[in-house]
């Protein structure tokens, strides 16, 4: 168990080591410390959960402080670990999967001049994204939400040559920054309110202090749900995911689909006494997740790019996430966070092999027919796939998504209109993910394959689909280990619904899904394109396909007053002082300047007239 | 003597002119501590006069010799001519 | 005695207003010695007779022979008595005046504050100055030396230059004449021929 801070350490070291003199370094040493250190730190995570599971320490949790981080009078957070069945789970997730990423791209980066380069910010990355997991106080947790933050912006725009991806890197940078500030003021009026950062004591005090549904605890519940939203890219602030895909894909699949974007999801979850206190504040969880859903399953649909629609997908499923925590089912969260991170950072994996061998193609209409060329890849695709959509009973993606749907019925404080919710987003989600699957793979070939995997691309493929077929059946224990820590979701009574009919009508959903894009995108493609020249059908797919309006509207709303601003203080009234002080000593060096003729006369006037005073000040005082 | 040496030294442009505004000052100072060191009854006086003239001796040779670089090249001992130094 | 004082120091003011409102340069010299003759006679009167020798021998005797030297050299001719008067405008006189004027009042004032004094009592012995000279003094002395040495190198120096310049310059310039002849002179396409040098 004391081996707790070598899993963040590793990382970070080798990012440091990688950022300073990687360059210098020989491929296959940038790729040994790349991929080793998270390799490494995945095995120690497996020992220290081991560990963890066989002698659960007093209180199912474990804290390790490393040492004190400020030192002032009544402020004195320090870096320390907090391990508990949550951050457990989480850090598993992140090391394993992150592991495989990383083997995945060694190679998809080979041709890559900034190699070492990309590998210093993955391992940045996940150094950052553990740091954020296993802080026990929440300043900790912010200096890793802000790592993942940067790590998100240099990897978004790790092409920087290309100015597009500076842009989006910039763009996703803003949009997490509304959302970050939220959070930063909830952590300020949490710390002047309660009067510390440790995250279990503020709990304790929170609960202590504050009645259920106070002002405050409201306050503070959505103003970290502010920032929650923000980096897990929920509405409003969605907008910055979809073109973060600019990066290069196993970024996507590491830091947009696994894990930087579900760190929301676990911070609602570690904060999960102060949302208890603020009813208000978790049914607006719940209601942004079920919105959520909706708007990105209908962009999804219309996408053509096959990392938007995996992008859109991503903010989907966490809207489930959302959706489960809003309404109290916190296992369920978790558990589909587990599930959502195999299939979709395979999801991803897979599109990066396919993009690759169709030679840079994102255009899922020009792609076809690559079930023979790319067997790996279609099969581990299909899985993946299949888990997103909900495939019953032989993938994980299925019982966790039930799960949901269900406690979104059955909860205390669920709602027959969540349930709905879920169903249609079941719906859209099969429908999105197999007019994916049968655009991409089925059909006649229209790109050509230019070039197939090795070994390290798809060994980590089939170990990620392996692990989402078996999830499923770890539901149970898995369930059980996180509530040591997590509430269990208050039943309440289930009026005319029952888990199995909850299930069946979710696997209805997915079946009439798989059949509408096997009819529409299969079958009788021209059905499709009918389908989008119908005039209310054309409106309705320009509207989705611009993720519902928001870049528009964000563009009048603030950047069009900000750059109209901007151009109005082209001429810097403030620098206008500096100027003005540079003009002014100018002026007087002119005026001075006339004292200076350079005629001997001149000066020896001076120095007379000089001595007159002198002798007069002496003289006469 | 000091103000009209004083006043001969801002008025004339010619340098020779000039120069001899300043022996008038320096005579004139000169004087001033030969006086002052006869109402004391002390030898200072004429001492410092000792040296006051032996310092003009050695200044009216530079000066002088400069004086003849500057006919030679600017061909004439205008003392405004020799603003070089403006601004 | 005091009569002697008086019509020196009247002679030698009204010699140095007429050096300052000369327009000949040789003319103001000469007034300038007479000025500095003046003076001399008032050391003489005041008890420092040592003084009064030196003031004529060196100060009227050498440096104004040196002066005399130099506009000799110089040889400025009659455009430079013009030139004097129409530098002198009557209005130039006005500013150095009052300044000057100021600070006579200055020093008259701290003179006549410091308590009256009366006119040349004992003298004072060339011996005792010597005395002096050679004690206390001795280090001044020999500054003055030095200082004399500089004086002397330095003018030599830069006496010197003007004529090693002047005759490089001027040898150049002759043989440039001499050897090349100017092209520019030569007109195309007329018959007339070259300037010869």
């Amino acid at each position: 168990m004391g081996l707790l801070w070598l899993i963040v350490a590793i990382p970070l070291s080798s990012a440091i080591m990688l950022a300073v003199l990687g360059s210098r370094f020989s491929r296959s040493v940038v790729t040994a410390w790349g991929v080793g250190s998270i390799g490494s730190s995945a095995v120690i995570t497996m020992l220290v959960a081991a560990d963890f599971v066989s002698a659960p320490p007093a209180d199912n949790a474990y804290t390790e402080v490393l040492w004190t981080w400020i030192h002032i009078a009544g402020f004195q957070p320090h870096i320390g670990f907090y391990l508990d069945a949550l951050s457990l789970v989480m850090i598993l997730v992140v090391t394993f999967v992150g592991f495989w990423i990383h083997l995945y791209s060694a190679e998809f980066m080979r041709h890559d001049d900034g190699y070492s380069r990309f590998f210093a910010y993955m391992n940045l990355f996940v150094a950052s994204m553990l740091t954020l997991v296993l802080a026990d106080n929440l300043l900790l947790l912010y200096l890793g939400w802000e790592g993942v933050g940067l790590c998100s912006y240099l990897l978004i725009g790790f092409w920087y040559r290309d100015a597009a991806n500076g842009l989006a890197a910039r763009k996703a940078f803003i949009v997490t920054r509304v959302g970050d500030t939220a959070m930063l003021l909830g952590l300020f009026l949490l710390f002047t309110s309660l009067g510390t950062v440790q995250i279990q004591e503020l709990m304790h005090r929170a609960s202590e202090r504050w009645a259920v549904g106070s002002t405050l605890a409201v306050t503070a519940a959505l103003l970290l749900l502010g920032g929650a939203v923000g980096k897990s890219a929920q509405l409003p602030l969605q907008v910055w995911l979809p073109d973060a895909m600019a990066g290069p894909t196993p970024t996507s699949a590491l830091i947009h689909a696994a894990t930087m974007v579900t760190a929301g999801v676990y911070l609602v979850a570690r904060t999960h006494g102060l949302f208890a206190l603020a009813p208000t504040a978790q049914f607006v969880v719940a209601v942004t997740g079920a919105a959520t859903l909706i708007v990105a399953g209908c962009s999804a649909l219309t996408q053509y790019d096959i990392k938007r629609v995996l992008a859109y997908s991503t903010v989907s499923q966490i809207g489930y996430m959302f959706l489960a925590l809003g309404v109290g089912a916190w296992s369920a969260a978790i558990f589909h966070f587990v599930t959502h991170a195999f299939f979709k950072a395979l999801l991803f994996l897979g599109a990066g092999v396919i993009i690759e061998a169709l030679h840079e193609e994102h255009s899922i209409f020009r792609m076809g027919g690559l079930r023979k060329e790319l067997p790996v890849a279609f099969w581990t695709f299909l899985i993946a796939g299949c888990s997103l959509a909900g495939l019953p009973f032989i993938t994980a993606g299925f019982y966790s998504k039930d799960l949901i749907i269900w406690g979104a019925w059955s909860a205390a404080q669920g709602h027959p209109g969540f349930w709905v919710v879920g169903i249609v987003g079941a719906l859209l989600t099969a429908l999105y993910t197999f007019r994916l699957i049968f655009r991409v793979f089925f059909g006649p070939i229209q790109t050509p394959v230019s070039k197939r995997p090795g070994y390290a691309i798809t060994v980590p493929l089939v170990i990620l689909a392996f692990f989402v077929i078996v999830g499923g059946y770890v539901k149970e224990p898995l369930l059980a280990f996180v509530q040591s820590t997590l509430p269990t979701m208050l039943e309440e009574g289930a009026a005319g619904m029952t888990e199995t009919l909850s299930g069946g009508i979710a696997a209805l959903a997915f079946l009439s899904g798989l059949y509408f894009a096997y009819l529409f995108h299969l079958q009788k493609r021209s059905l499709a394109e009918a389908a989008v020249a119908n005039p209310a059908g054309r409106v309705l797919h320009a509207w989705w396909c611009a993720d519902w309006g928001f870049d528009w509207l964000y563009d009048r709303l603030f950047v069009q007053p900000f750059l109209w601003v901007a151009q109005i203080n082209k001429n810097d009234f403030i620098d206008a002082f500096y100027t003005g002080i540079a003009r002014l000593t100018e002026a007087l060096y002119r005026a001075l300047q006339l004292a200076q003729t350079g005629l001997v006369r001149w000066y020896a006037a001076g120095i007379a007239v000089g001595s007159v005073l002198f002798l007069a000040i002496v003289v006469f005082s | 003597m000091f103000s009209l040496g004083l006043i001969g030294l801002l008025v004339r442009r010619d340098l020779i002119f000039v120069l001899m505004s300043l022996e008038v000052m320096l005579n004139a100072a000169g004087l001033a501590f030969v006086v002052a060191g006869s109402r004391w009854q002390q030898a200072d006086g004429q001492i410092v006069f000792l040296f006051i003239l032996a310092m003009a001796a050695a200044e009216v040779s530079v000066g002088l010799a400069l004086v003849l670089q500057v006919y030679h090249r600017f061909k004439t001992l205008d003392a405004d001519a020799l603003s070089e130094m403006k601004g | 005695m005091e009569v002697a004082f008086y019509i020196a120091a009247a002679i030698a003011i009204i010699a140095t207003v007429l050096m300052l409102r000369g327009l000949n340069v040789v003319h103001a010299l000469l007034y300038l010695i007479v000025s500095l003759l003046a003076v001399a006679v008032v050391f003489y009167v005041i008890g420092a007779p040592f003084m009064a020798a030196l003031e004529v021998i060196i100060y009227a005797g050498a440096i104004m022979v040196l002066f005399v030297f130099v506009i000799m050299m110089l040889n400025l001719g009659a455009q430079a008595v013009s030139l004097e008067k129409s530098w002198l405008t009557p209005g130039i006189w006005i500013g150095p005046t009052v300044l000057a004027g100021l600070l006579l009042c200055e020093v008259a004032y701290v003179v006549v504050r410091g308590g009256d004094a009366h006119m040349g009592a004992r003298m004072v012995e060339p011996k005792q100055v010597g005395i002096v000279l050679f004690g206390p003094y001795v280090i001044g002395v020999e500054l003055a030396s030095m200082l004399l040495l500089a004086g002397l190198v330095g003018a030599y120096h830069i006496g010197c230059r003007t004529t090693h310049r002047a005759e490089s310059g001027n040898a150049r310039d002759t043989h440039q004449r001499w050897a090349a002849p100017r092209r520019d002179l030569v007109l195309p396409g007329t018959d007339r021929p070259a300037r010869t040098p």
